[in-house]
């Protein structure tokens, strides 16, 4: 039965490499996890069903509501928090089968990746959750020696770990192991601001994963196991694939060292001017293009822009233009943030491309549409050696015919970077609020 | 190491390769569902946090048992609607005009 499950689970994650298939894939994952509590509920070893069903309630009684209610503009706080769940279930499994067992030598192994991995990602989590909900201010969180004391509670850790593997019976030392897990969950993404934090989602759901994994090894059960490692993979893979997209180095994520971007380019905007731009010469312009590339950006998730996007988008194909979404893999708070936004306001998947396939298609674009990105389009990366963002792959938007950026305000993005991109001749602004500037193009556009 | 770890490592990895390689082709499009879907499959750690609540092993086990499966079914209940519900938005766009017909 867990075997059966097993495939089934991997049977769902090859139906995610199409969006024709996934849904089917995904309920052979969902039938695959039925199986495999039915096929625990059935074992001998379970001998009172009170606090499980009392659990299972409670669980679905929490989780329904989330699955429905929960907005797509909120699914980077859900993710988040979901890890935390996880993460949760699995050091208290870990917890519960040292109080009952105890353990021996290989075991402790196990079991304490499991509550190391699973309590720094329910802290971890809890703070990633925290500053995307607002909770806590979502700037960067710094104080002198961070990384000493961060490195030092790691080194910590690391080192009560070893001395539970020789000593397996210190219990205070065990739960002390979890205090320091905890805390270095917190320290760890205390550091980190908005931008990075598609990295952090991925990392910390690997950790997740990992954790589920090493309970599959303490308690020695397979499908557990498998699972854990293919949360880990995923999880580990797009993590890779966002430091890759930010220029980072991988170990500098692993490591979870990536230290605020405090370093000021030397390039400022001093002497430069923008041009601005109203919404009726906004509107003008994107009415007679032939072809326009949006850019969407965190900023469209605030403002929630997603549907006078797509309203525009048909208003402009309806005189005839095209338009392609251009999809930076950072756009937003987690990976496939921007896609996910606009196909919940119906925008076509085959008009969503990616940094390389959309890249070619912008010299021949008349208006490339930044709404609320910046970073993703900054010029820097290509060529100011000193930027921060140096050698990050970004979206061509500069090479457009033209370039109409829709912003709250001309302070700098996450980053904190200058953005030369706004003061380009063949850029006009277009101040205010995503949605509300939308909204009047779309009925200036109208009028025409 | 025992016999038994040692098979249970050559599961860990050899299901972490093909999680690596099923996962490697799932297009930037669909990863959020991705990370949603992979999160459901994680709360597979249900399996164990049942055995935990449901053995008889004293109450601590019992209590820290129960929060698990609540947690862990939070995950898996709301991990699969949730992703069905992102998947559900993924169309063409010739689906997404028969889609306004009806």
């Amino acid at each position: 039965m867990y075997l059966a499950s097993s495939v089934l689970f991997i049977l769902g994650l090859k139906g995610l490499t199409s969006p024709e298939k996934a849904r089917r894939g995904m309920n052979y994952a969902a039938f695959g996890m039925l199986l495999a509590i039915v096929g625990t509920l059935v074992q001998h070893e379970i001998v009172r069903y009170d606090w499980i069903i009392g659990g299972l309630i409670l669980g679905s009684a929490i989780g329904i509501p989330i699955g429905l209610l929960v907005p797509m503009t909120a699914m980077p706080q859900r993710i988040a928090i979901s890890h935390m769940f996880g993460a949760l279930a699995a050091t208290l499994v870990g917890v519960a089968h040292y109080y009952v067992h105890g353990a021996t030598h290989g075991n402790m192994i196990a079991l304490g990746f499991e509550v190391l991995f699973g309590s720094l990602t329910i802290t971890g989590s809890f703070m990633a959750f925290a500053k995307l909900q607002e909770l806590i201010p979502g700037r960067p969180m710094t104080y002198r020696g961070q990384n000493v004391v961060n490195i030092a509670c790691f080194v910590a850790a690391v080192a009560i770990f070893i001395y539970l593997i020789i000593v397996p019976t210190s219990v205070h030392l065990f739960y002390a192991m979890i205090g320091l897990g905890l805390l270095i969950g917190v320290m760890m993404v205390l550091p980190i601001g908005g931008a990075d934090m598609p990295v952090v989602v991925s990392l910390l759901n690997s950790y997740a994963g990992l954790a589920a994994s090493a309970t599959g090894f303490a308690i020695g059960n397979n499908v557990l196991i498998i699972a854990g490692a293919l949360d880990g993979a995923s999880g580990f893979l797009l993590s890779v694939l966002m430091s890759k997209a930010m220029n980072r180095s991988f170990a500098n994520v692993l490591f979870g060292a990536f230290g605020a971007a405090t370093v000021k380019s030397t390039k400022t905007a001093a002497g430069l001017t923008v041009h601005s731009i109203s919404a009726e010469d906004a509107a003008m312009r994107l009415a007679y293009a032939r072809s326009v590339i949006v850019v969407p950006g965190y900023g469209m998730a605030v403002a929630q822009a997603q549907h006078v996007v797509r309203e525009l988008a048909e208003l402009i194909e309806k005189k005839g233009g095209e338009v392609k979404y251009a999809i930076h893999p950072v756009a937003g708070r987690m990976p496939g943030h921007m896609n996910v936004l606009l196909a919940e306001a119906n925008v076509p998947y085959d008009k969503l491309y990616d940094t390389e396939q959309s890249n070619p298609a912008f010299p021949r674009a008349d208006v490339a549409l930044v709404i609320g990105a910046n970073d993703v389009v900054n010029p820097a990366a290509h060529d100011d050696p000193s930027s921060p963002i140096y050698g990050m792959p970004i979206l061509d938007a500069e090479k457009a015919q033209s370039i109409i950026v829709l912003k709250r305000s001309m302070n700098p993005g996450f980053s904190g970077i200058e953005n030369e991109l706004f003061y380009n001749d063949k850029t006009s602004l277009l101040f205010g609020d995503a949605k509300s500037s939308l909204t009047k193009v779309v009925s200036e556009v109208k009028n025409l | 190491m025992s016999q038994l770890e040692i098979i249970q490592l050559y599961v860990f990895i050899l299901a972490a390769f093909v999680g690596y390689q099923v996962i490697t082709r799932v297009p930037p499009l669909l990863h959020t569902p991705l990370m949603s879907a992979t999160n459901a499959i994680s709360g597979i750690s249900l399996v164990g946090s049942l055995v935990a609540a449901g053995s008889d092993q004293g109450q601590v086990a019992t209590i820290l048992g129960f929060v698990a499966v609540t947690s862990a079914t939070i995950n898996v209940v709301g991990g699969f609607i949730i992703t069905d519900r992102m998947l559900k938005m993924f169309k063409r766009t010739d689906r997404v005009v028969e889609g306004d017909k009806k």
